[in-house]
């Protein structure tokens, strides 16, 4: 098992569901497929999603919904 | 993309990558903004690093770098932000002029610091100059690559390289703009509209921490976390909205400040609208717009106040910086 930190592609801010109304993208302890949406990260107006590149199981989360993150701030702990 | 041409093909556009040059002037009064690059240094650097007049069109990518396949060899330099080029996965250093070969594809590691990268391309990007320019207004679907943001499948055209481009040299990072980590101070003179706000709100506008809202973009740059404005009473003028931060319309020069309702200011920048019904508490001197399009969202940045000679004499430092990059390419 290795653990990875995923860290976040853009600055702006984190959000853990599609909209307040709807389930979140991922629970901790969930299985991420490459390709699975974690998240999405609001900047200039837009919604960008986070898409899985690694594949394994999150771990962690390091940011709350609705956190400001930074450019290469960490994301999300992955075991694979 | 047929082998040799020169073009290359957006294989991933990023976030937001467009087509710009040093702007489009003479317009405003129209409404048309003057765009171009948000940091104009950085394009210059560029342009000069692969042999181009400092007013030929480069791309502008915003915290995520594009995919780029090119047709032909040609030479490239990125400046800016903090990201690194990657040629086939082979990394590259910024503020140098490097060689790609046809088949190629240029591609970007993370973003590091500052907030957008400046491609620039021997020959510069060849769309056709719409008002005298080839930046991209989107706003206005104007200029550029057929008056948008690049996107995947795009075929952009290279016009013809001067081959004075300068390889094996790097731009020392005394001359690169200098992003402080922390405590980004943006000078501006207090405007027209100065006598609106109490002196309580006069003097917590310059004291008061700002953080980039995650809106900014290239039509402004729009900053909270600071305590509202208050107003100083007035009887609504004829023309003015009912709020105390409107007036009667206006001319928005570039780099004002306008606080709509008082409470998060917003800096125009490159895309900008050219006037409305917002008071203005002030202007962003033109030293300090540059470093405006290298922030980030969440960054702090304090507001600073600054009289006319203190502003001409950033101007002069400004253009000294322009002259020592000079000096350096030619030496």
């Amino acid at each position: 098992m290795t653990k990875s930190t995923i860290e976040a592609p853009i600055p702006g801010t984190f959000y853990r569901s599609p909209s307040p109304q709807e389930p979140v993208f991922k629970n901790e302890g969930d299985a991420v497929a490459v390709g699975d949406t974690v998240g999405l990260i609001e900047v200039m107006k837009s919604f960008t999603p986070v898409i899985a590149e690694t594949a394994g199981t999150l771990v962690a989360f390091h940011v709350e919904n609705e956190d400001a993150v930074m450019a290469g701030q960490p994301l999300y702990d992955l075991e694979a | 993309m047929a082998d040799g041409a020169a073009m290359f093909e957006v294989v991933k556009p990023g976030l937001l990558t467009s087509v710009q040059d040093l702007g489009r002037p003479g317009y405003y009064h129209l409404g048309l903004p003057i765009s171009g690059a948000m940091d104009r240094f950085a394009l210059i650097a560029a342009n000069r690093l692969v042999g181009n007049p400092d007013g030929a069109a480069g791309l502008e990518a915003v915290f995520l770098g594009p995919v780029l396949k090119f047709a032909c060899d040609t030479t490239i330099a990125v400046t800016g932000a903090v990201m690194a080029p990657k040629v086939d996965g082979v990394e590259q250093e910024l503020w140098s002029a490097f060689e790609i070969k046809a088949g190629q594809e240029l591609a970007f590691g993370t973003l590091k610091a500052g907030a957008r990268i400046y491609i620039a391309i021997a020959g510069g990007v060849d769309v056709p100059e719409v008002h005298g320019s080839r930046s991209t207004y989107a706003l206005g679907a104007l200029g550029g690559f057929e008056g948008r943001p690049l996107k995947a499948g795009d075929q952009v055209k290279i016009g013809a390289a001067s081959g004075a481009a300068k390889l094996g040299v790097s731009i020392p990072e005394e001359i690169r703009r200098i992003q402080p980590a922390s405590g980004v101070v943006l000078r501006a003179m207090p405007g027209l509209y100065w006598h609106r706000i109490t002196e309580e709100s006069q003097g917590s506008f310059f004291e008061d921490s700002w953080k980039v809202a995650p809106e900014a973009d290239r039509i402004g740059y729009r900053f909270r976390g600071g305590r509202s404005l208050d107003f100083v009473p007035r009887k609504q003028p004829f023309g003015a909205g009912s709020d105390p931060s409107n007036i009667v319309d206006s001319c928005y020069p570039y780099g004002s400040i306008q606080v709509p309702g008082g409470t998060e200011p917003i800096v125009l920048h490159r895309d900008a609208v050219s006037g409305g019904g917002y008071f203005m508490v002030g202007t962003v001197i033109s030293a300090d717009m540059d470093l405006i399009g290298q922030l980030q969202p969440h960054q702090p940045v304090r507001f600073e106040s600054i009289d006319m000679d203190g502003a001409l004499a950033a101007r002069r430092d400004e253009k000294g910086r322009l002259e020592a990059l000079g000096a350096f390419l030619s030496g």
